[in-house]
């Protein structure tokens, strides 16, 4: 990539009508400082070209990405959660859950359903770190149950893209049941036979990691993602040490063994297609 | 055992150390006797009255309570030739977590439980009670012996969470968790799971999948700790008061959410005041649910397993 490097400025480069670009299409590139040209970035799959820094993206963006064009059927979208513990902070959860549900996304934290990755049929969930820190409870742990049932039913392989800070607290006690109802499923899966490809994305930590995130039979990373059981605050704060260099980020787990492969999002679909079409071969 | 008791138990602690007092003093005088005679009824009317009226918080502080039975103080009571078998032959032995085999009732049973120290040297030892990914590991590996040799597995679940450390996500604490919680799934052997004190979140859950789970009465089971809790949603990690009845963590709260099945009920006062008492409730308890569970089938036994956890949600469909 160091070629980039020697690119031009973006304001040079821009082209004549283009040259008078208003402030707020510029993006600071957290990763490296530069000045990038928002839609420019857009266009890069928001991958700043310069650093290959890998922007958060939403899980429509997400499944346009990965999933062949006009194949994605949506399930379950009209999941919604209740508060079921009235649970209050200095909001209450039905309060947070309305607020989400009103930025108009999607109605809880994942998106799920079935689709084709290069012809090959998957049923996938994919999280929406934007909802509630794209935390688990009853709606998520439900509807990636569904999924992998739904795979076991049409004997296809299942994906799941994570972004999710861990169990949500709003629903206590049967949000931490979600890990199990979910790893409970994969167990069938994995006797079934069926491929499960987990892919974790910045950031996936806690109650996700701990249950489906980290039980891929392919494990598949976005670059520096943060991955993780427990917070790298929490750790800090228990053992009052400074934490190594890279900890928690994707290249540290490859390093410890814990992901297969960490992939760049432009090649995402095409690795995906290619491992799906050798582990599941329907007969 | 050490005089340690919590703030709310403060009068009754006075009141049971004045008995025990007077009883030292002289038991002779008919006067004297009656005076005890009294002042433990009395005891016991209090006893009954802080108990029976236990907040949330006050419910947490008793499941974390330092003379609170630990898993070696069960294994020791209900059970007969215990035989430690130690480490994940992987890494090393997590002393956080302890597993081995017994006799229950003149048949071998798999014991796994987490494991708290009482004493400062001790404590430590323990990890105070925090596992590491070898401790999980070794839980599956004396599992799937378990079900090799078709040994019925039962844990003793009582720890703050899975421990934060630098070399506990190096060697997988997510992973370790993980696997455990889909090899409990469908091992074909039943599974009996008791949270005893603290049932601290993933740490607690990767050994509490079973085919009956149960909680002793004043023991604790949440997503994140009080404190935890505190920490994020208020940014103030000393609110675990407030925490604490919002998590709703209790053996009751957590039976009316239909999480566990039985509420095992503990002695006047707390288990920490009678381990013995609370050993021999707990005993006829697993007895009982051992004798049910013996007369599924095996794949009948890991379906039931899965609907029961398959179950386990609220929410609504539009
Ligand atoms: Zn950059």
């Amino acid at each position: 990539m160091a070629w980039f490097k020697r690119e031009k400025a973006p304001m040079a480069q821009a082209e004549g009508k283009r040259v008078k670009v208003p402030e707020g299409l510029w993006t600071k590139c957290v990763g490296c400082k530069e000045t990038l040209i928002t839609k420019e970035l857009e266009k890069n799959l928001n991958v700043c070209p310069k650093c290959n820094h890998h922007y958060r993206i939403s899980a429509r963006q997400r499944l346009d990405l990965l999933l062949d064009q006009g194949s994605f059927v949506e399930f379950d979208a009209g999941m919604v959660s209740v508060d079921f513990l009235a649970f209050k902070d200095s909001k209450s959860y039905q309060e947070r859950i309305n607020a989400a549900v009103a930025k108009g996304g999607s109605k809880d934290a994942v998106i799920c359903g079935e689709g084709k990755i290069e012809g090959t049929p998957v049923q996938m969930a994919v999280f929406d770190f934007s909802f509630m820190g794209g935390s688990m409870g009853s709606v998520v742990g439900e509807k990636i149950t569904r999924v992998i049932e739904r795979a076991l039913e049409k004997l296809t392989p299942v994906i799941i893209v994570s972004a999710s800070g861990g169990a949500r607290m709003q629903e206590s006690i049967l949000s931490l049941m979600q890990m199990a109802k979910t790893s409970a499923a994969l167990a069938k899966l994995r006797e079934a036979g069926l491929p499960f490809v987990s892919i974790l994305t910045d950031p996936t930590t806690g109650g996700v990691t701990a249950s489906f995130a980290m039980l891929g039979d392919v494990n598949m990373a976005e670059p520096k993602a943060l991955i993780g059981f427990a917070g790298p605050r929490v750790i800090e704060q228990t053992i009052r040490q400074k934490l190594p260099e890279g900890f928690q980020r994707a290249e540290y787990l490859l390093e410890h063994g814990m992901v297969d492969l960490i992939v760049d999002r432009k090649d995402m679909k095409g690795t995906l297609s290619r491992i799906l079409k050798m582990l599941h071969r329907p007969a | 055992m050490a005089a340690q008791y919590l703030e709310f138990e403060k009068p009754l602690v006075e009141l049971e150390q004045k008995i025990h007092e007077l009883m030292e003093f002289s038991t002779d005088t008919m006067d004297l006797k009656t005076e005890v005679a009294k002042l433990e009824k009395k005891a016991e009317q209090m006893r009954e009255d802080i108990f029976a009226n236990l907040t949330r918080w006050q419910t947490a502080q008793v499941a974390r309570h330092i003379n609170r039975p630990f898993t070696l103080d069960y294994v020791s009571r209900i059970f007969t030739d215990f035989v430690e078998l130690h480490g994940d032959r992987q890494f090393g032995d997590d002393h956080a977590i302890v597993g081995g085999l017994a006799q229950f009732e003149g048949e071998p049973v798999m014991i796994i439980g987490h494991q708290k120290g009482r004493d400062t040297k001790e404590k430590v030892y323990r990890n105070f009670g925090m596992p590491n990914p070898e401790g999980y590991r070794k839980a599956l590996r004396l599992m799937e012996m378990a079900e090799r040799f078709q040994i019925p597995i039962i844990t003793f679940v009582d720890t703050p969470g899975a421990f934060p450390g630098i070399g506990a996500e190096e060697r997988g604490q997510a992973e370790a968790i993980a696997r455990n919680l889909r090899e409990m799934a469908r091992f074909k052997t039943p599974i009996i799971v008791v949270v005893t004190g603290e049932g601290g979140s993933g740490g607690a859950l990767a050994i509490a999948v079973g085919d009956r789970v149960l909680m002793l009465e004043y023991s604790v089971y949440a997503v994140i700790s009080p404190e935890g809790c505190a920490a994020i949603l208020w940014s103030d990690g000393t609110k675990g008061e407030q925490a604490a009845e919002a998590l709703k963590l209790t053996a009751k709260d957590i039976k009316d959410l239909d999480v566990i099945d039985e509420i095992v009920k503990e002695p006047v006062g707390g288990a920490h005041r009678d381990h013995d008492a609370m050993a021999k409730t707990l005993r006829e308890a697993l007895s009982r649910n051992l004798k049910e569970l013996k007369t599924l089938a095996p794949e009948q036994l890991v379906e039931e397993r899965y609907q029961k956890f398959r179950k386990m949600s609220r929410f609504v469909e539009m």
